[in-house]
């Protein structure tokens, strides 16, 4: 037997839950509730519908990324990550790959038809990722309708990428050093064609939920994160934005081609309420939704006219046969669709599988605000702030 | 800018405190006195012309039986001034899982550290003093042992059912 200090604040919680007054009650939310987004489980000690303390459980998805990452190769990797936050698998990959790619030094060689790629994916997968966020977040607080429109529209996305990767969702499509494969012929065609259908459909969707008189009453002024809590708490992505601070890393570290394109960075301005309110935050997802296909365009334009597809044109002729690194310790970081999403890695000198990985999932530090936001509100509105967190499991529990 | 850091950090805690520096590669690192981890954070943090307020990642690290090491990694990060720092810290390798490498807990200065440090302490088996509820995060709380240590032997049974 381990020493019991060890075990003492496990038995702490157990005597505080065997401990509540009369008038309280324990109310468990999840595994298998759908508003949880997934497999988490929240602990409610409630009073009426009054929730007094959220204790969040995890660790129902835990599949051993890091353990995994330590006895397989860089490139096997790559499949594990699309499977971290699987609803933006490129975003994932694309992080990976340009840590891999800055410890081999080969980051500034990577042709630019290639990097314009990446990003366009990339953001097409923002969009597949936060259409999500936007349609699960209207069934959350009751409205059914923008979830089908939300949806109707990512299938156009999977479709493309499919037709790109050969794979709906978990792609493994951006390598170490360059791409699968070129992408199809047509396909830039195919995705301006989308981006004026997209357009249209997202003014619709705008009007449908963003300025519903009813969405507001139940967003606005609830779940208010104030910007240096949520610093403190380590929040990224359009969890921070929605607090006020423009803090983007695709400005910040002006990554792979991000320098050459043009877009804002939206923020919360408490429009409907107080500044970083559950409102602003699915606003800023909205906003974002819209730079994501200004990028898209660019992305598309700089394809067709200054990086045109070529007969001899090899998106694998970097790939390395083997990543070959000397000891060192690295920590890339990038924007996903739900925040900072980072990798450590620590080689061995001549081999090419890690000594340690440690992803730093976005949503792990996001969640982690949920029982400081979550004191003293309504149940109803727990399900309205945890919705507005837009966490995705497989990347908390990794 | 790392230099600037160091000679700030020199100055106020004195030579001693930086025990190792690495500096080629890509990301310059230090290695501290882990007895003086929380003031070295607190000052970090608060000092006007670093404020290193985002604490990005914590990760330990089992450097394997020849180092016969363990390291904490701390990634922080300044948002107004856009400076990243790695701070990392060398606990002794406790095979033994009676006594677990100990370092105290940074939370109070970041509350992200609060769930990092859970997820150490789970799977790497370090113990953060003061930590106010230092459980288990991602396995439940009476798995045995610590998987991402090397030398960690996964159990034949788990309430009697096969797990390998």
């Amino acid at each position: 037997m381990a020493k019991a200090i060890y075990h003492a604040a496990a038995q702490a919680l157990e005597a505080r839950l065997a401990a509540i007054s009369s008038q309280e009650m324990i109310i468990n939310m999840g595994p298998q509730h759908p508003s949880t987004h997934g497999v988490l489980r929240l602990q409610l000690i409630t009073d009426g519908e009054i929730v007094k303390e959220v204790i969040p459980h995890l660790g129902y998805l835990h599949r051993c990324f890091d353990k995994h990452a330590e006895s397989i190769n860089y490139t096997k990797s790559i499949p594990f990550t699309d499977r971290l936050d699987y609803l933006a698998s490129m975003n994932n990959s694309h992080a990976f790959v340009m840590g891999v790619e800055r410890m081999l030094g080969i980051a500034d060689k990577i042709p630019k038809r290639v990097e314009y790629i990446r990003v366009l994916v990339c953001e097409l997968n923002r969009i597949a990722s936060h259409l999500i966020a936007l349609g699960t977040y209207g069934i959350d607080i009751g409205a059914t309708t923008p979830f089908l429109w939300c949806f109707r529209d990512r299938e156009h996305i999977m479709n493309m990428l499919e037709w790109a990767s050969g794979s709906r969702m978990l792609y493994n499509y951006i390598w170490i050093g360059g791409l699968f494969y070129d992408l199809p012929v047509g396909f830039e065609e195919r995705c301006q064609e989308f981006v004026t259908y997209f357009k249209a459909k997202l003014v619709e969707l705008d009007q449908l939920l963003t300025t519903n008189q009813i969405f507001i009453s139940r967003t606005a002024n609830i779940g208010v994160l104030p910007l240096d809590v949520a610093i403190n708490y380590g929040v990224s992505g359009p969890m921070l934005r929605a607090s006020g601070l423009k803090w983007d890393l695709r400005r910040v570290d002006e990554y792979s081609v991000y320098p050459e394109l043009e877009f804002d960075i939206p923020i919360g301005t408490g429009e409907m309420g107080a500044v970083g309110d559950c409102w602003d935050r699915f606003k800023v997802r909205v906003d974002e939704v819209k730079e994501s296909v200004k990028i898209i365009s660019q992305c598309l334009e700089r394809l067709i006219k200054d990086f045109p597809r070529k007969q001899d044109f090899d998106p694998r002729a970097l790939v390395p046969k083997k990543v070959n690194l000397k000891e060192q310790d690295y920590y890339v970081r990038a924007e996903n669709p739900k925040g900072e999403l980072g990798f450590y890695f620590a080689t061995q000198a001549k081999s090419d599988i890690p000594k340690r990985v440690k992803a730093r999932g976005p949503s792990f530090s996001n969640l982690s605000v949920l029982p400081e936001l979550g004191k003293g509100v309504l149940i109803a509105d727990l399900v309205a702030i945890l919705g507005s967190i837009d966490i995705v499991l497989g990347e908390v529990d990794r | 800018m790392f230099e600037k850091i160091i000679t700030q950090l020199k100055a106020k805690f004195g030579a001693q405190i930086i025990l190792k520096e690495e500096i080629e590669g890509l990301q310059p690192a230090c290695y501290i006195d882990p007895s003086k981890l929380v003031e070295v954070c607190e000052y970090l943090h608060g000092e006007p012309t670093l404020y290193f307020d985002f604490l990005a990642n914590i990760t330990a690290v089992d450097q394997g039986a020849a180092a016969a090491a363990y390291t904490l990694v701390y990634h922080l990060t300044s948002m107004p001034h856009k400076l990243q720092l790695v701070l990392k810290i060398n606990l002794p390798y406790e095979l033994d899982q009676e006594t677990l490498p100990t370092v105290p807990s940074v939370h109070t200065i970041w509350r992200t550290a609060d769930w990092h440090e859970r997820e150490a302490f789970d799977l790497m088996g370090i113990f953060f003093t003061g930590h106010p509820d230092l459980r288990r995060i991602l396995l439940p709380d009476d798995w045995e042992g610590y998987p991402l240590r090397k030398d960690y032997q996964e159990a034949a049974l788990y309430h009697g059912i096969p797990i390998k």
